[in-house]
């Protein structure tokens, strides 16, 4: 790679899998489980938080050096909810229709703790552009996670993805309803995406036993 | 050596640094976007009640409004007349205005009354404007549309119900601020939006029933329209609630209204 070190690469490569935000460093658990009852909101979702912690990052990374660390978590909240509000008003102002679907990720964006942890562990320590890969790696990370829990949450509790019926029509009994399967209702409520997660962490550690902890 | 940043007096230099810059950098921006986004608001409002009269762009599965170059025209030809009826906070109708006499009297457009400031000014002890838009529906039938505003699990949601003489839906419009993406937020599906059409509002007897957002109600094709009663969506009972609450609070103030229209 030209473009990027190999340390560089590992700081993209590492966030997708051993050291994946959701299921090793267990951040951002409460949004995982809010909105992933669907894919569609999974992924609008993870490209939200995609922008804001690219920005956010580079932003706190740049202005590490004058926070004073007494306040440094309040300072990382207003750069956050100021990202958020600004991206909100122009959204408003120029895209309407985009800025409804996406106004009720904003709250969820300000207080996913995987945002306030990478500021706090990384850019308040790193360099601009290693803040940048870094946001950027973590939130693909859990963008990785977000859209596997969307997928089976939406195709075992309501039998479609992205809002398009793919197992047959549940009223109708056609499909693989016709042969007597029922959609699952329990998938669509937060505790089966917790339960989806564990499976996710336990394939994950049974792979890579270097994860076990003792 | 302690750092220049440790200092106390750094810390609230700092601190109040920090919020100069972001508060006046967003209060500019908000004050210069405000007039973009309250007419987007406008817009916004006329598309929906023309979507709850039938006038929309819909394909086969998704809500698609009639696009925003397109509402105003549409909305001065297909609502014929703004009703506003006020009432006290009984219910009582005070009195009841045409769209010019109501333009006459505030120099305000009836469509752009808000709800839920008439909604609190009710609960004080005042008095109560309702807004009534009527028109003809994309099948030349004349509707009567009602504004609704209620709250959900998270914020507030809100609608556009439109009702003909007998007070049977003829479409429905729900959006909401912050309900759950997949869960609540699916109130301004087509599916559940469409599941409202045909519903009686009134019992047999012509008494205000309104209609129940139920969970097992053992007709989830909705083939009874006349069991006051839509099916639920899961794992959404707060914010189904908070519809079958807003409908039947808001909507049983018309109903004198409709009463009037058959005795007429």
């Amino acid at each position: 790679m030209g473009l990027l070190s190999k340390k560089d690469t590992k700081l993209i490569t590492d966030p997708l899998a051993d050291n994946n935000p959701i299921t090793i460093q267990v951040l951002g658990i409460c949004s995982a489980l809010a909105i992933t009852a669907e894919l569609e909101a999974s992924i609008v979702m993870s490209i939200s938080v995609l922008f804001v912690m690219g920005v956010g990052n580079v932003v706190i990374s740049l202005m590490r050096n004058i926070i004073p660390s007494k306040i440094r978590i309040i300072a990382q909240l207003i750069v956050v909810a100021t990202l958020v509000i600004i991206v909100d008003l122009v959204l408003k102002a120029f895209a309407y229709e985009l800025s409804k679907t996406l106004s009720v990720f904003v709250g969820l964006i300000i207080t996913n703790c995987i945002i306030m942890g990478r500021f706090e562990a990384f850019a308040l320590g790193n360099g601009p552009w290693r803040s940048f890969l870094d946001g950027i790696g973590n939130a693909l990370g859990y963008a990785v996670i977000l859209i596997i829990v969307g997928f089976f949450r939406e195709l075992l509790g309501s039998g479609t993805l992205l809002g398009i019926p793919v197992l047959g029509d549940p009223i109708e009994k056609t499909g693989l309803y016709s042969i007597g399967y029922e959609n699952n209702g329990f998938m669509l409520l937060s505790p089966m995406a917790l339960i989806v997660v564990g499976i996710i962490i336990w394939v994950q550690r049974s792979r890579n036993k270097a994860l076990i902890e003792d | 050596m302690e750092k220049r940043t440790d200092k106390n007096s750094y810390t609230i230099i700092f601190a109040i640094g920090m919020v100069l810059v972001v508060g006046s950098l967003l209060a500019f921006l908000a004050s210069s976007l405000k007039p973009r986004i309250s007419e987007n608001q406008r817009l916004e409002k006329q598309q929906n009640i023309l979507y709850a009269m039938g006038i929309n762009d819909n394909d086969e599965t998704s809500a698609v409004f009639i696009s925003t170059d397109k509402a105003p025209e549409a909305f001065t030809e297909n609502v014929a007349d703004q009703i506003v009826i006020t009432v006290d906070a009984n219910g009582k109708v005070v009195k009841r205005q045409t769209r010019d006499e109501y333009f006459e009297e505030t120099n305000q457009e009836p469509y752009l009354i808000d709800v839920k400031k008439q909604q609190a000014s009710a609960k004080d002890g005042g008095e109560r404007k309702l807004p009534l838009f009527v028109g003809k529906n994309a099948d030349g039938k004349t509707v009567y549309v009602a504004p609704i505003y209620g709250k959900g699990l998270w914020d507030a949601i809100w609608g556009y119900v439109a009702m003909d003489e007998n007070m049977v839906v003829q479409g429905a419009y729900f959006d909401h601020k912050g309900e759950t993406p997949g869960l609540g937020a699916n109130i301004k599906q087509r599916y559940f939006m469409d599941d409202f059409y045909g519903e009686h509002l009134l019992t047999e007897n012509g008494a205000f029933k309104g209609i129940t957002v139920a969970k097992g109600n053992a007709d989830p094709k909705n083939n009874d329209k006349k069991d006051n009663e839509v099916d639920a969506i899961a794992g959404a009972t707060i914010t189904g609630d908070g519809v079958s609450a807003m409908i039947k609070n808001d909507l049983k103030l018309y109903k004198p209204y409709f009463d009037n229209l058959k005795t007429k």
